[in-house]
Order: C-alpha cells, then structure tokens, then sequence
C-alpha cells in the first residue's frame, strides 16, 4: 500500500492505495466521484478523460500514485449543481450533445481543454480535437456544435462551412413539420 | 400554449451534465454493501471439449469467497431463442463444451474487485480443442455439429420447404444475381453489461441491471432462475446506449442472480470492454444472394433473396431477424414477384441479436444493392431506376408481396428531395469531368430510398399519469429509454393537456414493482406506442378531472376547460386547479394504447463520397436525408436519433466489422481493434424534413430510432462502388476498406475494365 493525496475538484483527498490502482478507480471507487466513466481497457474511448493539473488525461492509463500530490478535476469539479452549469457543460446541453450520457463526463473534460488549447477551433479541428473520446450515441453531429457553441462561435455558420450541415438553427422555439402550436392543438 | 413540435431541451441534462448519470456500476445503496464482485473466466478456444478444471489455486487466492463452476450450478441449461431447435441450449457455465470464444466457464467472487482477476488468473481448465465452424456455407453442410444432439446446424428455417419458383425470372430482359454480405458489427454500446443483486429476506430478488426492456428482462430471469416472477424486482438505472443489444435479459444476470443466493451476499458485476466485445450479442451477420430481373426501360419485374443468417453458438433474437428481412425484401418498390427463404445457422462465434434495424437494414441493403445493379447492367441513372418502380401515393395503403401492410408513404416525393439538395445532376457532371480527366481522386454519389416498419414487435404500451396535491406529475411508462430522452418527450405530450411545465413532471421508467406491465425501448416503438399512450393517459386524467370539477363548480363539463394545470368554468374566473382536486382524491389515470399494427417509415438518403483509387480509401463528404417518421415532437430529439443512425450506417458501410480467424478467434475483440468511428471519421449531416403522417395513432406518428442505419448504410456503400463503377467495379463488401475498394480496382483492371464482380477479399 502507498500513501497519496490528490487534490480533487479543490478537495484535499487521501488514502492507503494499491500501487496498481488506477485513477479512474481512485475517483469512482476511494473518492466516490462516479461521473468519470469506464468504457474500454485499450485506452481508446476516453470516457475517463479528466484533468491533471489542467491537462485532459485518460485517468484509465495513469495510477493513483502518478497523480500523487497534483489537482484533478472531474466533471463534478465543473458545474455547482444542475442548475447552474459550466458553459461548455451549458453548450451540450443547448446543442443535443449527449444523449446516453456514457461518453458526456469524459467529452465535457476534453472540450474544457481543447478549447484552452484554441478557443476558436473549426469543424475539422474539433473532429480531430476529440478523435480520442469515442460517443456510440451522437453520430458527434451535436456534440461537435456543442463545442462549436461553448467556443462563442455559431454553430451552423462554423458547421457549414466545414461540412456542409444544413440542420435546422437551434435554439428559438421552432414547429416542426406537423404539429402547430396554436391553442387548438 | 403548446410546446408539441418544438425544440425543448432535455430535463435529464442538467443532472447529466453535472454530477453524471447513474448507470448500474455507479449505484450507491445501501441494499448492495459488502457487495461480493463476479469475475468470469471465458473460454479462450471456440470450440473444444472441457477435460479439466482446477480451482484449488484460485480458492486460496487473497479475498476470494467462492469459486464455481457449471458443475455447482443447479439451474437446467436454457434455450435462449423458443424458435430454435430445442437442443440448442447454453449452460449457465460451460461443463463440457464450450462453442465460442468468451463463453463463461468459472464464476469467481472475491471481496475486492482488483482480486477477481488475480484469482481468476489461478484458474487451470484444460481443453480438447475441436474443429470450429465459422464460415455460414461450412456450418450448412452439417460435418462438424455445434450441438451433436440436434444433428444439424440449422437453428430453424422460414420458408425452407417450397423450393424456388425456376421460371421465376421469366419475361425478364435482364436478369442480376449476387452474392452479398452484411457484415457481423458490434453494438459497441459505450456502456458495457452489468449487473447487480441481491436477495431480500422476503425471498425476493432486487435485480439492477443495465436493459431496453425491464419488464422481459424481469421474465427472461425469472424463468432461467425457476422462480416465479413476482419474486423478481428489476430496476433500471441509468442506461449508457443499447441499440438493440440490451433488450431483455443476458444469461449473466442469471449468474449474478444465482450467485448472490448461493452466497447469500449482495453480487456486483460490471464487464470489461473485451468481454464485451466477445460477450455481448452483435448484429447483422447475414449472407444474402439476391436475384433481380426486369425489363431494359427499367421496370422491375421479378425479386428474390435467398439468407443465411449466423446465430452464432447460442441461438438468440437473430434467429428471428430474418421474418424482417423477408417481409422488408421488396422494400419501396412495387414488384410484381417476391420470393424469399433463409436459414439460420449456428457457428463457433458470439450469439447474433437485434443491433440497430435488426433485420430490416439487411433487407434494405440487400434491395438497393440489387436497383443498383440492376441499373448498371440495362445503363440507366441508379436514381431514375427507383424512381420507374416506386410504390405511388396513391397506392397506400399497401401490401406488399412480402407481406407488408405499408400504412402511409411519399417516397417519390422524398427522393426528389434529397436529389434536388444534393445538386444531384451538378454532382452527376462533375463526377464525369474527373472520370474523363483520369482523376485520381473520384466522386462517387450513392441514392438509397427505404422503407421500415416500426413498432413491429409489441404494439400495445402502459402508461400512468399522476397529478400531485404540490402540483407536480408523475409519469409512468413501460418505455425504456437509453438516450432517447423519454423523460423529456413523454412530459411534453402530458404537458400538451395538463398545460403543467415540463419542470413538474417526472417520468418513471425500468421499475418492475412500480410498473408491472411494459416491452420497453426498441424496434423505434417507443413514441408510437408508450408515447401515445402518455398523451392518452393525459387526455384521460383531463375528463376525469373535468368530471370532479363539474360537481365541485356546479358546471356543466361542456363548458370547462383546462389551462395551465387548472380546471375552469369558460368565459369566467371560476376554477379549481388539477392540483386541488388531487388533494381531494387522488388524481391518476392508468392507460393502455394499442395500435393494432405497426407503422412504416420511410426516407431517401444521397451519400457523396471522395474516393482515392490509388489507396482505395473512401470519406464521406456530404450525406443528405429525409427520414419521414411522421409529425416530429421534439426536433432536438429526432435529429439527435437521426445523427446516431447515420453515423452508424457509415460506420457499418466503411469502417466496422467483427472479424474471426478461421479458428473462431476474433480479432476486434477490443476497441483499440474494432472500427469504431471517432469525429475525425465523420462528416457533418444535412437533414431535410419531412412528415406524413399515419392514420395508426393520434399523433400520426413513427418510429425514428433505426431510419439513419437503414437509409445511410446502402446510400454510402452504394457511393463507393459508383466512385469505382467506370473501371468495371460493381461490387464491394462492406466494410468497404481501402484495401478492399483497391483489390476491387486492381480486379477490374486486370479484367481491363471489363465489369466484373469483386468478392470478398477477406474471411
Ligand atoms: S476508459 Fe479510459 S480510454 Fe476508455
Ligand atoms: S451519448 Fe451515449 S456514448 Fe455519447
């Protein structure tokens, strides 16, 4: 056993823990912080992205004891509550980012810090920005206009230039073909 | 004022987005402390005899409290799939056979879950290895059986007994046939299989497990336990993804479940992706050959499609998969003759089951590829050949000759949609400039117009509406959301007569106690069936409500209405608030809709793609599609289902595909290996609405969930072999790899640019 103590979301913690423990398990399982998920064991999908003194790390490749005495920040770390969001957190929720929400905690930390990186990303960039964090739910449409939208740009002039999209503009209320909204509906 | 067609955004967002879902791994309760953690030892052969297993070692491991084997298992071994051959059942752990890679072998609980696998490491099980089957044609001849005492390989057969018409194609000018294969892909949920339980002192089981359908899982579990079902409690905490794969039950619950009695100890279990990748059910996994014949203007006159369906070691749903297929196989087309059959067969592999479309975007690919061929061989425009054979307007409603009774369509109309945004006849020319210019790098353009059916599987749903004295709702449904965003959309159809923000409403969901009765989230039911219920149970809870307030306001029902949560007299400022007349009785309406049938959606996808003929690498450029469900409720939602269905077919046409070596050892059995797509893969979409509505509910709604995998796969394969067609290419498998797309080339061009068909190029 080793001792660490990592600061978490601001929060001085520590424990006794396996050298083998891995972050992630640290956060879920020590911490109790169960937004950071686990979806892969190759490194691939980046579900358990998270900051390391405000790097985006994937917490599945790295021990508790390398995170020893530094500041990780979970999407816990972000917002107060639900109600009062982070603006990217703010921009996925706007734009349809998520959808399952498996993906969500790990594709909020890793648009924190590609936007910190570049804070006016094109389409292409964010593609190949997030190509590390894998969403099975989204088809990345919406969560690409989500990072679009949290970097101040505008979704569908960004989107359009880059890959033709001609969604419809969210955000104002809109009737879709079908319905109306009158009061006789 | 009404918010039904609108784009409201998801109330489960904000918890979403701030301390995270709650998926079956994340639970904290207090029912599940000092929690006993599964591992499973897999079979690492896919077809060989067990002769050993040693679990001394493992027993003494640090933290282990049992160690077990199918031999402690008192549970008789179960058939997965009611249609299949009856001796082709699986054991709750292998005793004797193991019959694919991934299998469950040895259960081991220890205290700690990062002891599990270092006692799991301990286990000794030794193996006669036999010959495997993985190919479809090889397990159809029966030499090496799966299950020697079915004598066969064959799980069951639709339409086996009545051979092929042989004058069939007479009258045809043009007669195509072709071997095609729709690929076996992995659900690849980003959430794998877990589950957890416990025993309660009233000798009823808590299961919480991650599903579509809580309700048959609850049945499914209770059957393979030999309990009776009112013992089994299932919840459904938060889902991360399913499309398909997650209906019902898995036999590992039922492991957990046994465990956690046999130890008298709350069980957690939580897969790794790996296990996942060879232990959760996949999809697709058809060969199909196809016949098409018809006149050289472009009328076809004659379709027929002959399946082989891998089941894999254990038949499952994919056993019926087919009955979709065949009823889907003329797809929008108005085709005099259709005729149909398929096999279904098991091989050394992981079962098949439902993954998006579940047999209907086999029938599509399978249709198009044939237009297209059709087209290349009497040299008309692939869009102008469909558009010669489309079922018309006024044609509905109409029933197939496979049987399918189409409610309502406008495909036409929806071609020429997605024609007219694409610039199809611009995209035609300058795929002509690149072709005569010898271009390395050529356009190809891909048209796909479909038809599914939605809701085919129950068409009956529950819901309950509650309104509380506080003024809040609570809604009950049988739907079973993974991403859908139910909550959301349910509360605004109880909205729509409640007049009560969504902010009140909650929406419950996956309780068995809480609601009994339910099928849950799949074959895009949900909106069409427990929707529509919502809304009805709504409406219902309205004239209830009336009913009381005309007493208590001395009023004629007639002239009440209900606005904003409140019941009052029209053309005066008396009232009583629904949440008034629920502190006085309770206020609740429980209600059924049963559609009787289910509905058919239907769309056009164009698919452009940039294909480089010296690496053979293809990308999407452009994908441009209607996808008609019907009304749209909530168009943040239906675009949102619509995105992840065409990622998915793209995927699926150039990226995915679950690979075996002749030995059943599968090669993508993890992420770093498998195609899953990532941003950098895709492009942005361009979607086009359109709705037509059906005469099937109230709403005039469909299904959405599945339209982006049946419309987007063809349209992209499609794309490719268009890019290539000039140089003699007709045909690619999917995935359409650049290795694959560069032998296609090479093919045709040893054959000097004579059209020639390119089979597969790997097993
Ligand atoms: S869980 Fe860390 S990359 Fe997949
Ligand atoms: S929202 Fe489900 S994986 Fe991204």
């Amino acid at each position: 056993m080793t001792k660490v103590q990592i600061t978490v979301n601001g929060e001085a913690t520590a424990a006794d823990v396996e050298p083998r423990l891995l972050l992630a398990h640290y956060l879920r399982d020590t911490v109790g912080l169960k937004a950071t998920n686990i979806g892969c064991d190759t490194t691939s999908c980046g579900a358990c992205t998270v900051l390391l003194d405000g790097e985006s790390v994937k917490s599945c490749t790295l021990l508790a004891v390398q995170a020893d005495a530094q500041e990780v920040t979970t999407m816990e770390g972000l917002s107060a509550d639900g109600e009062h969001l982070h603006p990217v957190a703010a921009a996925f929720r706007a734009e349809h980012g998520l959808q399952c929400g498996f993906c969500t905690p790990g594709m909020v930390m890793a648009t924190v810090s590609l936007l910190k990186e570049n804070p006016t990303p094109t389409e292409r960039e964010i593609r190949e920005g997030l190509e590390g964090n894998l969403c099975r739910c989204t088809g990345y449409h919406n969560i690409v206009r989500s990072v679009i939208a949290a970097s101040g740009q505008d979704p569908d002039t960004v989107q359009g230039l880059n890959g033709h999209a001609e969604t419809a503009p969210s955000g104002g209320v809109e009737v879709a073909p079908g319905f109306s909204t009158g009061s006789d509906s | 004022m009404s918010i039904m067609g609108t784009r409201v955004v998801r109330t489960e967002d904000p918890q979403f987005l701030s301390r995270g879902a709650t998926y079956t791994d994340d639970l904290i309760d207090e029912r599940l402390t000092g929690a006993l953690h599964l591992t499973l030892v897999r079979s690492p052969l896919a077809h060989a005899r067990i002769t050993a297993i040693d679990v001394e070692e493992a027993r003494k491991a640090p933290g282990v409290a049992a160690v077990i084997t199918g031999a402690d298992i008192d549970l008789p071994a179960a058939l997965l799939f009611p249609g299949a051959d009856k001796n082709m059942v699986r054991s709750w752990l292998a005793a004797d056979k193991v019959r694919f890679v991934g299998e469950p072998v040895v259960a081991v609980l220890t205290e700690e879950a990062y002891q599990g696998q270092d006692a799991a490491d301990l286990v000794e099980i030794d193996y006669d290895p036999l010959p495997a089957v993985i190919d479809l044609r090889a397990a159809a001849t029966d030499e090496v059986l799966l299950f020697e005492d079915a004598g066969t390989n064959t799980s069951n057969g639709m339409g086996l007994d009545d051979a092929f018409d042989e004058n069939f194609f007479d009258g045809c000018d043009v007669v195509v046939t072709k071997e095609i294969v729709n690929q076996r892909v992995a659900a690849a949920s980003l959430e794998t299989r877990a589950a957890s339980a416990v025993w309660g002192g009233d000798g009823r089981l808590t299961l919480w497990c991650s599903t579509q359908a809580a309700q048959g899982a609850k049945a499914e579990v209770a059957g393979w336990l030999g309990v009776e079902a009112d013992l089994v409690h299932v919840i459904t905490p938060d889902v991360g993804g399913g499309f398909g794969a997650k209906i019902g039950a898995d036999p590992e619950f039922a492991v957990v479940a046994w465990l956690a009695k046999h130890t008298g100890r709350p069980v957690r279990w939580n897969e790794t992706r790996s296990e996942n990748m060879t232990g959760m059910v996949q999809g697709r996994a058809q060969l199909q050959t196809f016949t098409i014949g018809g006149t050289k203007d472009g009328k076809v006159l004659a379709y027929r499609l002959d399946v082989l369906q891998d089941a894999g070691a254990y038949p499952r749903l994919g056993a019926v998969l087919p009955m979709f297929t065949r009823m889907m196989a003329p797809g929008v087309y108005d085709i005099p003759k259709v005729e149909s059959r398929a096999r279904i067969l098991v091989t050394n592999t992981t079962s098949i089951a439902a993954y998006r479309g579940a047999g209907r975007p086999e029938a599509t690919a399978a249709i198009e590829r044939a237009m297209d061929m059709f087209a290349l061989e009497i040299g008309m425009d692939a869009a102008e050949v469909r558009r010669r054979n489309l079922i018309q307007p006024d044609q509905f409603p109409f029933t197939t000759k496979g049987g399918a009774p189409y409610d309502s369509g406008e495909y036409e109309k929806a071609l020429d949609m997605v024609l007219e945004a694409s610039g199809y006849t611009g995209l035609r020319a300058e795929q002509k400039r690149r072709r005569e210019a010898g271009e390395v790098v050529q356009l190809g353009i891909g048209v796909s117009v479909f038809v599914e059916i939605t809701g085919g599987g129950a068409f009956s749903e529950d819901a309950s509406v509650q309104v509380h004295p506080d003024g809040t709702v609570t809604v009950l449904t049988g739907t079973s959301p993974h991403g859908q965003g139910h909550a959301t959309a349910w509360a605004m159809l109880a909205n729509e007569h409640l007049g009560i923000p969504i902010d009140k409403i909650t929406v419950k969901h996956g309780d068995t106690d809480l609601i009994p009765r339910g099928s849950g989230t799949m074959g895009s039911r949900s909106l069409q069936t427990g929707g529509v219920a919502v809304y009805k149970a709504a409406g219902e809870l309205v004239e209830l409500a009336k009913q009381r307030a005309a007493d208590l306001l001395e009023a004629n029902v007639d002239d009440l209405e209900v606005v904003e949560g409140r019941v009052g007299v029209k053309g005066t400022d008396k009232g009583v608030t629904l949440a008034e007349l629920a502190g006085k009785e309770e206020l609740k309406v429980d209600s059924v809709f049963d559609s009787g049938a289910p509905t058919f959606p239907f769309g056009a996808h164009v698919a452009v793609v940039e294909l480089d003929t010296e690496s053979g690498k293809a990308v999407v450029d452009k994908i441009i599609t209607v996808d008609d469900a019907g009304p749209v409720l909530n168009p943040l939602l239906c675009e949102g289902q619509r995105h992840g269905g065409i990622a998915q077919g793209i995927s699926q046409a150039l990226l995915e595909e679950v690979v075996y070596d002749e030995d059943g050892n599968p090669l993508t059995a993890t992420f770093a290996d498998y195609g899953f797509p990532s941003a950098a893969e895709l492009p942005s979409f361009t979607l086009l609405d359109m709705a037509t509505p059906t005469h099937l509910n109230p709403l005039g709604v469909k299904g959405i969930g599945e339209a982006g995998t049946i419309g987007a796969t063809p349209a992209v394969q499609s794309a490719v072999v268009d890019a290539v067609s000039h140089l003699g290419v007709r045909h690619i498998d999917m995935p359409a790899s650049p290795l694959r797309v560069w032998e296609a080339i090479e093919a045709a061009r040893s054959e000097g640019g004579a059209p020639i068909d390119t089979a597969r190029s790997t097993s």
